[in-house]
């Protein structure tokens, strides 16, 4: 490579990067800001903080987004791991279609579709059993895919060993498999933790009226106004998903890199 | 055959509850859809009764007037139009902006390149609502973008004008938050490609430029066609970039769907566009599947 075309690859590359990230550095900044305007830096404060921790509405909703993202997370990661097992052990048809298109749709067609089904065929209330079904729907393909990467990058001749050593079928997967996969289940409950906590197109439509999660709350705040407390509930946030997407690559990092 | 049994009895034990889970709550709300797109609508919104009789006076049974009012109304097929142009211009600015950064990772040294495809993916850590807010702020009229723009169209004596609440603000928004789904796809195949392509094409005399263009472009076409899908997809289903960062005209099929289902409340005329967006989407997978495939089957012979 010449030096020159070189530079020129550095200059986009870094214009790329500064694109990525200032804008959410102005956030993160000005959630320190001491101006009620997101506009110019005036000093440092930590009032938006105080304001954000005394938002009763923000704490409920937070407090819902966590309860909806552990008991999401929980019953897709069950769910996706004997999916992602399934998958890679069967030869099977019908349902690696089922797990895989909804990953692959625009999140608003499961939306809607589960809006329809809870209202009209169900009968449901909307509220967070229809939010909590609805995100274990869209996480459970995700779980499925990071586990059977994991099997597929197995040596197969370890199964094949622990049946002639006389194992069971559950011995096998109790004492050789599952602790091999273990790390592959836990990057995909990470994921599903993640993925349900951020979501907002699915829990729009599954919400109904009563309920809101943190995404929803912030949405409906930025749709009226501008105001530092966004920035500071999101500076929050941005450090809880870096700090989980850390722990996911400390964990797994083979079975995070086969995902991409 | 007890061995034989017992291998399907564990078959069904393990694919059994996610497949009924599926089966209930994403096959049959889809079909629902799909049912829903052929009724009318109810007297209080939803639909008309799906089973049993509806109230006086309501329409029941199924119908093709939802697809018939789609084509009749022009403005329905513009919405469309507009966001295939939405969505193939983001998805053209996030090649051009990932192109080279995807070549300069896949040509660093090895231990430089997992930090720097890292440095791409963190952005994501983040919510998808706190980028777009990101993006409100920094196009905000009081920001330093929009007061030197202005600054500077005053001198040329024309007038002002507002980034945020536009269609370009729309376009920026998709661009931010689909750029890291065109790398990683680049990324991952040019860092497959074979050095020793390049240095026999300079000894056969090949410039820079015809090394790029001859050699790294052809090989990186299946990379680009799902790096592509990746971005063009998902912006075209987006409702919430047009509705915080467009003004009141950027409406694409996205908003179009939300409306019918929270706003106007035409749920029949809503499945019918999910429908329609669902057909075009699928199209479009299709085709580029097809044509990483194909590329790919070339790369390998």
């Amino acid at each position: 490579m010449s030096t020159r075309r070189s530079a020129l690859l550095w200059a986009t590359s870094i214009a790329v990067y500064a694109f990525l990230y200032i804008p959410l550095a102005v956030v993160v900044l000005y959630s320190f800001n001491d101006s009620r305007l997101n506009a110019e830096w005036v000093g440092f404060t930590l009032d938006w903080y105080r304001t954000l921790f005394h938002d009763e509405e923000m704490l409920q909703a937070g407090a819902n987004s966590l309860m909806i993202a552990f008991v999401a997370s929980a019953v897709s990661t069950l769910l996706g791991t004997m999916a992602g097992i399934a998958m890679h052990r069967f030869k099977l048809r019908v349902l690696p279609v089922l797990v895989v298109t909804p990953v692959a749709m625009p999140e608003i067609l499961l939306g809607v579709s589960l809006l329809i089904f809870f209202v009209q065929v169900l009968n449901l209330t909307l509220g967070l059993f229809s939010v909590l079904i609805a995100h274990i729907t869209f996480c459970v393909g995700f779980v499925a895919i990071v586990v059977r990467a994991r099997l597929a990058g197995m040596d197969e001749s370890i199964f094949e060993a622990a049946r002639d050593l006389g194992a069971t079928p559950w011995q096998t997967f109790r004492l050789v498999t599952f602790p091999l996969i273990l790390p592959g289940v836990i990057a995909g409950a990470l994921m599903a933790f993640t993925l349900s906590i951020d979501d907002f197109v699915i829990t729009f439509f599954t919400a109904g009226v009563g309920v809101h999660t943190l995404p929803l709350q912030i949405y409906s705040m930025i749709k009226i106004a501008v105001t530092p407390e966004v920035n500071a509930v999101s500076t929050l946030l941005m450090t809880l998903t870096l700090g989980l997407i850390i722990l996911a690559s400390r964990l797994a990092p083979d079975a995070l890199r086969s995902e991409s | 055959m007890p061995k034989r049994s017992a291998e399907r009895t564990t078959r069904w034990l393990v694919s059994g509850p996610p497949t009924l889970f599926m089966l209930l709550f994403f096959l049959a709300p889809s079909l629902i859809m799909v049912l829903a797109s052929f009724r009318y609508p109810g007297t209080f919104g939803g639909l008309a009764p799906m089973f049993g009789a509806g109230r006086p006076g309501e329409d029941t049974g199924l119908t093709l007037e939802n697809y018939r009012f789609f084509l009749s109304d022009f403005i329905y097929v513009e919405i469309f139009i507009k966001s295939f142009a939405v969505a193939l211009l983001s998805t053209l600015i996030c090649l051009l902006m990932a192109y080279p950064l995807a070549l300069l990772i896949a040509r660093s040294p090895k231990g430089r390149r997992d930090l720097m495809v890292l440095l791409v993916i963190l952005p994501f850590a983040s919510n998808f609502l706190i980028r777009v807010y990101a993006l409100m702020i920094l196009l905000g009229p009081q920001q330093a973008l929009a007061t030197s723009l202005n600054g500077a169209l005053a001198l040329f004596g024309l007038g002002r004008v507002n980034l945020l609440f536009s269609s370009f603000a729309v376009v920026v928004g998709m661009v931010y938050v689909h750029l890291p789904f065109m790398v990683l796809p680049l990324y991952t195949n040019l860092e497959k490609h074979d050095p020793a392509l390049l240095d026999a094409a300079q000894d056969l005399g090949a410039n820079g430029w015809q090394r790029f263009w001859r050699v790294t472009f052809p090989l990186s076409l299946p990379g680009i066609f799902s790096g592509s899908a990746l971005v063009f997809i998902p912006v075209l289903g987006m409702f919430a970039i047009p509705d915080l960062l467009g003004g009141t005209r950027d409406i694409l099929i996205g908003n179009l769907i939300k409306d019918q289902f929270l706003g106007t409340r035409d749920w029949p005329f809503g499945s019918m566009l999910s429908i329609m967006l669902t057909v075009v989407v699928l199209g479009f997978a299709a085709i580029a599947a097809r044509l990483s495939r194909r590329d790919g089957a070339r790369e390998e012979a």
